[in-house]
């Protein structure tokens, strides 16, 4: 243990080193940057995971409840146990059947992203249509954006009963619940996005003799898309924490239904681990979506040096 | 100039307008009156500015023959037409850069172009040539981020001279550059002008501006803005901004703007002390 926390100081040190001593040489710029960001990222992690470890070295943390790091990842073969994702239920299947834990782990991990992902996916289309379709039909607007904003404050805990009623249980409650906690208040911003559109970027194309379907599908369309893209980015988080919930209620195997195993068998050490595993997944979806924004979107400037200035 | 009393709309002018009015929310609280009573002939071919102090309806009056916005009362033509929407005759420049992000400069030029469904290699043709006429003719592949202030503004030019408009309306097009740049704008702009033949109507509150440039300079009220003066220009251009006609118009159009200036400075103080 005392040998993880010298592993930990050297990781800082490390880590340290390489940002204060950037050699001016070699690295081009946009690999030092991104490097410096890694190294950021580590210090930030090891000071947090630093100051738990301290908090079970003098005592505070009882490493029952809340185990530091290097007891919940210290033995990962013996977290992995529970990520079984056999039928075991079923007639004839034994207790030992199965992928191996560590395949398991990667099948459990690969179901609860798919389901992020799908979810995100329809969540995106579905909203930008509607909200595009709000602004573009004044009937439409009329008729669906009450109901819309009626039903956007409403929990997403509140839809988990009616996603079993209408699909039961496996992958399209889950799916679903993603897809309702992001729908409603994405067809909002979709809608306030197309508000915002520069003035002069519709009457170029109005003096142009564009109609009013090449303006919303050449001018407006192309306008919102960076902040949409900023939207979908943030709301990537709302549906990792969704997902976890609707899984819970039992969709045969999930993330969230290894929390919820880890509760009721009071095994902290799994419900961190778990934690960990969606903390990791989270920060690459959004790293992965970070490069798909900056891919698309090239016209969009960087501002971030501005603050910088301060 | 060259209308013709009895039959007032059949005349052959670029632009006319006859007591044009417009207030902004009409019937409401908040309505207050932009324009009134505006009447306004442009030849075909002819340079005139439009001279005010801020917020005097200018910018409302070019939008309007623009047919972007609707006369409360009042009637615009253009080459005998009624004004009722907008077209791509009349092209309207803006003080902001209006280049689409997401294009290249090529691209935005053809923009108009592409809308009509024209194939690519036509587009292509016509973006290079009229990037050539604003000396831009190298930069087709960049993007408008990549350009300056007064490329930028050339660029929307060439996209305004690629849609062969017959009358080019452009919004204080310069008023966001340096000194420098301006005038340096003006004399291109002089130049395009001189080679597409087009009429222009010119907003601008720079009295220096307008000497610059006009054949005729129509001075405007404060709100509500109406025609106060329409001083006609002779000069030949290029134009000495120290010659002694250059610095008498000067004087004369200082004198006309100041009066105005003044008026719209207490109306504003007044809005602001009742709200």
């Amino acid at each position: 243990m005392s040998g993880n926390l010298a592993g930990t100081a050297g990781r800082l040190r490390r880590a340290g080193s390489s940002i204060t001593a950037p050699r001016p040489s070699a690295l081009p710029p946009a690999l030092r940057q991104a490097l410096s960001r890694l190294g950021w990222t580590v210090v930030s992690v090891g000071l947090f995971v630093g100051l738990w470890e301290l908090a079970w070295l003098l005592g505070i943390a009882d490493p029952r409840l809340l185990p530091p790091p290097h007891i919940f990842l210290g033995n990962i073969p013996d977290q992995a146990r529970f990520f079984n994702t056999a039928t075991r239920w079923q007639i004839g299947v034994d207790a030992a059947a199965g992928p191996s834990p560590y395949e398991a782990v990667g099948i459990t991990v690969a179901a609860t992203a798919g389901r992020v992902f799908a979810g995100l996916a329809i969540a995106a289309v579905l909203s930008v249509t509607v909200g595009v379709l709000v602004r573009y039909f004044a009937l439409f607007e009329k008729l669906t954006l009450p109901t819309i904003t009626l039903l956007s404050p409403v929990s997403p805990i509140a839809w988990l009963p009616v996603a079993i009623f209408i699909f039961g249980i496996g992958n399209a409650p889950a799916i679903f619940m993603v897809v309702v906690a992001l729908f409603f208040h994405m067809v909002l911003s979709t809608v306030s996005q197309i508000d915002g559109v520069n003035r002069n970027f519709v009457n170029v194309a109005r003096t142009m003799g564009a109609t009013k379907r090449q303006i919303y599908a050449r001018v407006i369309i192309p306008a919102i898309l960076p902040q949409m893209l900023i939207v979908l980015r943030l709301n990537l988080f709302g549906a990792w924490m969704v997902v976890l919930v609707a899984e819970s209620t039992g969709v045969g195997f999930g993330l969230g239904q290894v929390i919820m195993l880890a509760r009721n068998t009071f095994n902290p050490s799994l419900v961190f681990f778990t934690i960990a595993l969606i903390g990791l997944l989270g920060f690459l979806t959004d790293w992965l979506l970070r490069q798909v924004q900056r891919r698309i979107l090239y016209w969009v400037p960087q501002t971030t040096g501005v603050l910088r200035g301060l | 100039m060259g209308s013709e009393p009895v039959q007032p709309f059949s005349s052959k002018d670029a632009v006319v307008c006859r007591a044009v009015s417009k207030t902004w929310a009409a019937g409401t609280a908040r309505a207050h009156e932009a324009l009134r009573a505006i009447d306004l002939e442009v030849a075909p071919g002819e340079f005139v500015v439009l001279l005010g102090p801020s917020g005097c309806g200018k910018s409302t009056l070019l939008y309007l023959v623009a047919g972007l916005e609707e006369t409360t009362s009042g009637e615009i033509h253009s080459f005998r037409d009624p004004v009722e929407r907008p077209s791509p005759d009349r092209s309207l420049i803006f003080q902001e850069t209006s280049l689409f992000p997401w294009l290249s400069v090529w691209q935005n030029v053809a923009f108009g172009l592409s809308i009509r469904g024209a194939p690519e290699d036509e587009r292509r043709a016509t973006a290079r040539e009229a990037l050539a006429r604003v000396g831009l003719a190298e930069a087709m592949h960049k993007r408008p981020d990549e350009l300056s202030g007064g490329m930028r503004q050339r660029v929307a030019v060439a996209r305004a001279l690629a849609m062969r408009p017959k009358v080019l309306l452009m919004d204080e097009p310069f008023a966001a550059l340096d000194v420098q740049t301006r005038a340096k704008m003006q004399d291109f702009l002089l130049d395009v002008w001189r080679d597409s033949g087009a009429s222009v109507l010119f907003v601008t509150h720079h009295i220096d501006e307008a000497v610059a440039l006009a054949d005729r300079v129509v001075v405007f009220t404060a709100r509500p803005g109406r025609i106060k003066s329409i001083i006609p220009v002779d000069l030949p251009r290029p134009r000495d901004p120290f010659s002694p006609e250059c610095a008498h118009l000067r004087v004369r159009l200082t004198g006309e703007l100041r009066g105005e200036v003044d008026r719209a400075f207490a109306e504003q103080e007044a809005l602001a002390g009742a709200a």
